[in-house]
């Protein structure tokens, strides 16, 4: 069934593999068996379950959106609040468990990629409280856009260097993650942020974010007695989306993945991965992504950092390709929309990756019987992106 | 048996240093890439590594990488870079060529079409850095069907996998000198040498170490360890510092000048 990937190839159907330089092969084995060996540990799970209750504040909470429900006047729309997991988003999650793995194996220095600087946060977070030396890569561009993201991290004890290579973006910093990682494989963990990457990167990181779908499944019985009509996330490399999907995977729920369709799909100007996007190699993974027709990697846009990345996790082109998720593009403009509709009737201000999933939910809603539910994965809160929706606002004007 | 043995032949038959340079298809234009490869024969290569540009390269180090852009900026690609060897060809290259280049631009073009262009222009064999022998049995047994040695990789931390590494190379095997990307280094570790020998050991076919290898000094410290040297970054670096400025004398002679100071003795 669809919850028996990745093989032993670290394939997701077709999808996934280990596409990386020879001298990181042996590296990925370690970290494979590894991690395979942690997750039958009950010292290690119960740490890990500890940290998430007792540091990142989970579960997190389940909070209809009512009135936002009766404006749309269809389905339920119920949000699981990662944006309430501790430094703002659900990447503290998986910054947890792997750097909790890596600490049983015995590493002590991470290396991690970042894009706005929300997977940098939390690695620089839990490396703090776990006393870990902590690189992280950012694209030099990115820095200027998110200056106080940079100073978090560096206030974290964290060391930031600028990617300067290709367009400076997160595929470049990931790029540099990567290559630091060949040259101090011997005592480095690479800890990445997204379910992307060579096997058995997009497993680990998976399994590190299940427990958003599982609480998901608890509150939802909890409070309406059964499971959702409709779960939704957004997807950048997808790591938010694959925690709420797994779990319900082979339950009676739709699925909606939305990706970000930036200035639109008939543009260049946009990161719709699935929609757009052909079967491809990026970051040691075969999954879909952007390129010309000779195979080199185009930048893709988004006004939300989170989702502006050329590829997607294997596991949703498998999902994709086997119809068990359907993946939708979502405007910038869908998106500021939707933020601005929560943030004026709920009262909680979205990240702007978040934002696209509520669009697309807010959609679905409205064509449903009043008795449905929708549960949307709200990944992460919007004060990063203050500066960027005002910009945004004010251009519109 | 194949032909793939031009490239073991010319591996095998080659004095000390077996000398493997990888230029850059299209950097600074596709008309000098020509020219170097003539070149870069004259000066005693026995094996060209043609470097198809790619615009994420995760196993190159700044050099290649910013030869890279500046390739791929004229409009370079692989089937460009392919069409370049008949007309190497053309003007009297004889010794083996290998297309280097990363999986994706690959997969575009479809395993099978890739490697029958390559045979289709008289290139001998290829070699892609980022395709482990786990994810290249499909591609590796077309190269064998039809003649191109498809080269591997054995890396410092390949440990256990060396055997298997070393049971599958064809031509010669490529050892990288030590961990990281590749890249001018300043010295290698002591171990390098105890891990080289130790490749040597595993295989009966050449062994040539890159990665790094840019001074006199490394050649002369692999001889009685290695077969030979592939050389890379370092020329492109000199590439880009010759080509970069409006340099009086020739520029072929220039970088000539210094291949052979690497390797003449």
């Amino acid at each position: 069934m669809s919850k028996a990937y990745p093989d032993a190839r670290g394939r997701f159907g077709e999808f996934g593999g280990k596409f990386v330089p020879e001298t990181l092969m042996v590296a990925l084995e370690e970290l494979e068996e590894a991690f395979h060996e942690a997750m039958q540990d009950e010292n290690f799970l119960n740490t890990y379950h500890h940290m998430l209750r007792e540091y990142a504040g989970r579960p997190t909470p389940f909070t209809y959106a009512k009135q936002i429900t009766e404006e749309l006047g269809g389905a339920h729309i119920y949000l699981k609040r990662e944006d309430l997991v501790h430094t703002g988003a659900h990447k503290l999650n998986n910054a947890i468990g792997q750097a909790l793995l890596a600490k049983r194996m015995g590493k002590t220095k991470i290396v991690a990629e970042t894009g706005a600087g929300q997977h940098g946060v939390a690695t620089a977070t839990i490396c703090a409280k776990l006393g870990l030396e902590c690189l992280v890569f950012m694209g030099e561009e990115d820095m200027r856009r998110q200056r106080l993201n940079v100073f978090r991290m560096e206030l974290l004890g964290a060391q930031v260097v600028p990617a300067t290579t290709g367009s400076k973006t997160l595929k470049d910093a990931t790029n540099e993650a990567i290559r630091y990682w060949v040259a101090n494989v011997e005592d480095t963990f690479y800890l990445i942020g997204s379910v992307v990457g060579p096997h058995p990167y997009p497993r680990i990181v998976r399994d590190f974010q299940c427990v958003i779908g599982e609480e998901t499944k608890t509150q939802a019985k909890e409070t309406f007695g059964r499971l959702p009509d409709v779960a939704v996330a957004c997807v950048g490399g997808g790591s938010n989306a694959i925690g709420m999907f797994y779990p319900m995977l082979e339950d009676d729920v739709k699925m909606y993945g939305a990706e970000a369709a930036g200035k639109g799909i008939s543009t260049s100007k946009h990161a719709a991965t699935i929609t757009k996007g052909t079967k491809g190699v990026i970051h040691g993974s075969l999954t879909y992504l952007i390129q010309d027709e000779n195979g080199q990697i185009i930048e893709p846009y988004s006004i939300s950092a989170g989702l502006d990345y050329p590829g997607i996790g294997p596991e949703h082109a498998h999902l994709a390709n086997t119809g068990r998720v359907t993946y939708l593009p979502i405007s910038d403009e869908e998106a500021i929309e939707a933020l601005t509709l929560l943030t004026k009737r709920e009262g909680i201000l979205p990240a702007l990756e978040s934002a696209h999933a509520l669009a697309l939910a807010f959609q679905q809603a409205k064509s449903l019987e009043k008795d449905n539910v929708i549960v949307v994965s709200l990944s992460g809160r919007g004060d990063k992106d203050v500066h960027s929706i005002k910009d945004y606002l004010e251009k519109r004007l | 048996m194949s032909e793939n043995n031009r490239v073991l032949e010319a591996a095998q038959n080659a004095p000390y240093p077996l000398f493997i340079p990888f230029i850059t298809a299209g950097d600074p234009n596709p008309e000098v890439t020509v020219d170097l490869a003539l070149m870069l024969q004259e000066a005693g290569a026995h094996i060209i590594e043609l470097g198809v540009p790619y615009s994420d390269p995760l196993a190159d180090g700044p050099i290649i990488q910013r030869s890279a852009q500046r390739a791929l900026a004229q409009g370079m690609s692989l089937s460009k870079a392919i069409d370049l060897v008949p007309k190497m060809r053309e003007k009297g290259l004889t010794i083996p060529v290998i297309i280097f280049t990363y999986y994706n631009p690959v997969l575009q073009l479809g395993e099978e079409t890739f490697l029958q262009r390559v045979r289709e222009s008289k290139a001998d064999g290829v070699l892609i850095p980022d395709l482990p022998f786990e994810e290249s049995e499909s591609l590796a047994s077309q190269a064998k069907s039809l003649g191109l040695a498809n080269i591997s990789l054995v890396a410092p931390t390949s440990d256990k996998r060396i055997d298997e590494i070393a049971s599958r190379a064809e031509g010669f095997l490529y050892c990288v000198s030590s961990t990281g990307v590749t890249g001018v280094r300043d010295h290698f570790p002591p171990e390098a040498y105890t891990f080289i020998k130790r490749v040597k050991e595993s295989t009966a076919i050449p062994v040539a170490v890159g990665f790094g290898i840019s001074k006199r000094a490394h050649v002369e410290s692999l001889k009685g360890v290695a077969d030979g040297v592939i050389v890379g970054s370092a020329i492109m670096k000199k590439v880009e510092e010759v080509y970069g400025k409006n340099a009086g004398e020739s520029e072929l002679d220039q970088i000539k000048a210094f291949v052979s100071s690497l390797i003449s003795s």
